[in-house]
């Protein structure tokens, strides 16, 4: 039997087992703390920052925190919420997200937290600058407009004997996730679908796909992201 | 080929950690890492091609492509423009017939900017082939590039030594060490290996007690406690190792350099007393490319010790003491001097910072509890054990203990490094280095303050202002925005493009910062450079991203009416939209202009 402990997010009491990641540990109790690279069960990255919430009063990103017994943390609080406003504007603008014409519409992540924070149109100004299209693997292409770097291909995504079949070429702005073109060559149609499954946004699609639901039944087409964590309270 | 790249792999023992070194070697023999070398690379180290790119392209001195028989760095930084950058990168241009970036059409230059390589006492400076060109004039230029020509080669350019060291034959650099002011602790008198044999008289505890007792705190910039670190650090079970910070790359900062260059023993010494402390085997010297020219020397003193038993097996007699140490290259990357970031550099990875905790002290290098420490902070350590914490105590103020070294640049008579105590006013500083007609100090470098006058009259500490060293002096004649827009490029081209904010927002703030300096900036622009420059310090993971906001913010805090002279007033629309440039496309398409 594992320990429970106990914390606060906004003031609600939650439980959760000892040694338990924040994220999930909030997800259980009815909390949704918005996220980008999480993916659970596999090493957190930390770099999306959208995570962010205030522990014991200090900013720090949920999905790389092990809770620990009594930790007060803050999530639905104005600052923070604003901090992943911008975050969400500066994705948008940092690539080039033309919605209506993505594959991944209503499927998405990032329009998905774009319509929960009430996005209308970001502050920032859009750069348009083109970014390169990789659609030499013959089971999927990377449309690099999109990809907002959450590495969560990177860092899930390995062949058997545990290559690496993307990864990230440069760095700063100029980062960019590159693959393995050998190693794709042998992607099963379930590899390739679990890739495209694997990335938050439309970077990574399965070619000859296109469409199999309409747009108007897609997963955050009528309820919005994180609904399904806080209709645990409510029910 | 193959077999070369085979020989470099098994020197390393197939070990994808040493993944650095491999490329460092790879690169060595061709002057570049082709496609064939990486899948080479690659399949003998059995990961995939793009996890050996991934590494290559995050380090600027790697690459893919041919660099050119002569390969140019010309420093970038803000006092390299200060003292004529732009004049030497003309006439390099003109001279070679090549643009900054590329390589000429006959495959004999390469022209590149690089970040600040810790010269800024001679500036402007260049790399060529790995050695080091300071105080470059529009005449040197010519010369060198014609005595290229000719066939002469790059040591063969070489028309002065530098002071001290820089003399030796292991040196034998161009570089001057410009120490302008010696102290009582890291440049005082020095008689390598006498510290190192008290350890026959000390236990590790009672070193990490007196290192505590002297209240010494890290010299890279963070000013965590040294002997607490390692204090902390041996409260994890396992193998441990030290790792030596000699990455700096704060803009600005020199002064590891200089120790380097006259106390490489010390520093090797400080790295054993470390080891000794935390009970370590292996202590690694991770040192910026931009040094390479200090190898030689390194390498010898390392040798020179074991010859002696001061590194090796019962090290000074010290029976089951045993240490060694190596020397890690990076490969230009700033941010590798954060400790987690140059952790994974040891490691043969990107330079990315790690999400913390755990912190080094439990999980560092190879995930085993590590200490970094910064040169001059190992330093002190032997001079704290050699003459007692006490005496160390009695120097500085209340709270920081201790002499500091100070690298002084930019618009000052005697630009250098200097060994104070702490608690000297900016004013004294100033003073000492013969500033002239100053408008503004940049404290700590880019990551640091901007302050005026007004605040000269602080004293350099941990109590008031605290700092890594760096200290650039900013004359009457400067404009500000010139340089918050230098720091504000340094930052875009350094940051490991982990975090979202750290990647994209600094552009933004950036590309609004050049708007103001356009004379197109409204109000409002300045309301939206500070407000979302105070996100990046929450935002980020590291002390990159979170002060890559700081220029801006402490420039509009004390200088700010250098951005008001430049916006235009009463207009609260966003001025940079110009109609004509818009429909010019549509324009020619109907074959109808506006009127002028
Ligand atoms: C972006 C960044 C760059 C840094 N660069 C250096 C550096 O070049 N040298 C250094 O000693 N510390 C540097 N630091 C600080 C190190 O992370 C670390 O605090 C220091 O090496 C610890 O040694 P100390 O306690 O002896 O100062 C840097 C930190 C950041 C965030
Ligand atoms: S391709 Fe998709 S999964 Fe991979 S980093 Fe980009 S957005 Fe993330
Ligand atoms: S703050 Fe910037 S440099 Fe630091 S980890 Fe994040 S992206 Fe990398
Ligand atoms: S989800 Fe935590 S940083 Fe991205």
């Amino acid at each position: 039997m594992s320990e429970k402990i106990k914390f606060t997010i906004d003031g609600k009491e939650c439980f959760a087992e000892k040694g338990a990641n924040l994220i999930e540990a909030a997800k259980e109790n009815g909390v949704y703390i918005p996220t980008l690279c999480h993916l659970e069960g596999v090493k957190p990255a930390g770099s999306c920052r959208i995570c962010n919430v205030k522990i014991n009063g200090r900013p720090m990103t949920a999905c790389t925190t092990t809770l620990i017994e009594g930790m007060n943390i803050e999530n639905n609080v104005e600052d923070i919420q604003e901090l992943r406003k911008i975050i969400i504007e500066t994705l948008f603008v940092s690539g080039n997200h033309y919605c209506p014409a993505c594959e991944k519409s209503g499927n998405c992540e990032l329009q998905a937290l774009g319509y929960r924070f009430k996005m209308l149109v970001p502050r920032f100004p859009f750069e348009f600058e083109e970014k390169e299209v990789d659609a030499e693997a013959p089971k999927i292409y990377i449309d690099r407009n999109r990809c907002i770097l959450c590495k969560r291909c990177v860092r899930s995504l390995k062949t058997e004997d545990g290559k690496s079949i993307f990864a990230v070429q440069g760095r700063g702005y100029k980062a960019m996730i590159n693959i393995d073109h050998e190693l794709a060559m042998n992607m099963t149609d379930e590899e390739a679908t679990h890739a495209m499954d694997t990335c938050p946004v439309g970077s990574i699609l399965k070619k000859e796909r296109g469409y199999y639901d309409p747009i108007g039944s897609r997963k955050y087409d009528k309820k919005p992201i994180g609904s399904e964590i806080e209709q645990i309270v409510t029910n | 080929m193959s077999s070369h790249i085979q020989n470099i792999i098994e020197k390393y023992g197939k070990d994808a950690t040493r993944l650095m070194d491999i490329l460092h070697e790879a690169q060595a023999k061709e002057g570049f890492i082709s496609d064939e070398v990486v899948k080479e690379i690659a399949s003998q180290l059995n990961i995939s091609k793009v996890d050996v790119e991934q590494t290559l392209t995050f380090y600027h001195f790697f690459s893919k492509k041919p660099l050119g028989k002569y390969t140019i760095y010309l420093n970038n930084s803000l006092v390299s423009h200060m003292m004529g950058r732009e004049e030497v990168a003309h006439a390099f241009e003109k001279v070679t017939g090549t643009k900054f970036g590329s390589v000429s059409e006959d495959g004999q230059f390469g022209l590149y900017n690089t970040s600040c390589i810790g010269m800024n006492d001679q500036e402007p400076a260049a790399i060529i082939n790995g050695i080091v060109f300071p105080k470059m004039t529009t005449y040197r230029v010519k010369e060198i590039i014609k005595a290229f020509r000719a066939g002469e080669s790059v040591t063969d350019m070489i028309n002065s030594l530098g002071g001290g060291h820089n003399q030796s034959d292991l040196v034998h650099s161009m570089v001057t060490n410009n120490l302008n002011r010696r102290g009582a602790v890291i440049f005082s008198e020095f008689t390598p290996g006498d510290t190192l044999k008290k350890i026959n008289s000390i236990s590790p505890k009672e070193l990490i007690d007196e290192v505590k007792k002297s209240n010494l705190r890290g010299r890279g910039g963070a000013g965590f406690p040294t002997g607490l670190k390692w204090d902390f650090c041996t409260k994890t079970p396992g193998e441990r190792y030290v790792l030596c910070n000699a990455d700096e790359g704060e803009p600005g900062t020199f002064k590891d350099r200089v120790i380097l260059t006259e106390r490489p023993e010390m520093v090797f010494e400080g790295m054993t007393l470390a080891g000794y402390a935390i009970g370590a085997k292996l202590g690694i010297l991770y040192l910026r490319e931009e040094y390479r020219y200090l190898e030689k020397q390194l390498e010898t003193v390392l040798l020179g010790m074991r010859g002696k038993g001061l590194l090796g097996r019962n090290i000074a007699g010290k029976e089951g003491f045993d240490y060694d140490i190596r020397i890690q290259f990076g490969a230009g990357a700033y941010v590798c001097g954060e400790e987690s970031a140059l952790i994974e550099s040891c490691e043969g990875k990107r330079g990315e910072p790690r999400n913390r905790p755990p912190f080094p002290v439990q999980v560092g290098y190879l995930d085993k509890p590590t200490v970094i420490n910064n040169v001059e902070s190992l330093c002190s350590v032997v001079k704290i054990l050699e003459k007692g914490a006490e005496w160390y105590k009695s120097m500085g103020t209340k709270e920081t203990s201790g002499t500091k070294l100070l690298s002084i640049s930019g618009d000052v008579r005697y630009p250098g490094v200097f060994e104070v105590e702490w608690g000297i006013t900016v004013q004294e500083a100033l003073e000492m280095s013969g500033a002239m007609n100053v408008k503004a100090v940049q404290v700590g470098g880019p990551s640091g303050r901007l302050i005026g006058p007004n605040e000269f009259h602080r004293t350099i500490c941990y109590e008031d202002l605290p700092t890594g060293g760096a200290f650039i002096v900013i004359g009457e004649g400067r404009k500000i925005l010139d340089v918050v827009k230098n720091f504000m490029d340094f930052f875009i081209d350094e940051s490991c493009g982990s975090c979202a904010p750290c990647r994209y927002l600094t552009v933004i703030l950036r590309n609004k910062l050049n708007k103001i300096m356009e004379g197109k900036g409204v109000a409002s622009d300045l309301d939206d450079l500070v407000n979302w420059g105070k996100q990046m310090k929450v935002a980020n993971r590291c002390g990159l991203g979170q002060s890559a906001a700081n220029p801006i913010l402490s420039s509009i805090e004390n200088f700010r009416y250098e951005y008001e002279a430049k916006i235009e007033k009463g207009k609260d629309f966003d001025t940079r939209f110009d109609l004509n440039k818009a429909i010019q496309e549509s324009s020619r398409a109907v074959g109808r202009f506006p009127e002028a």
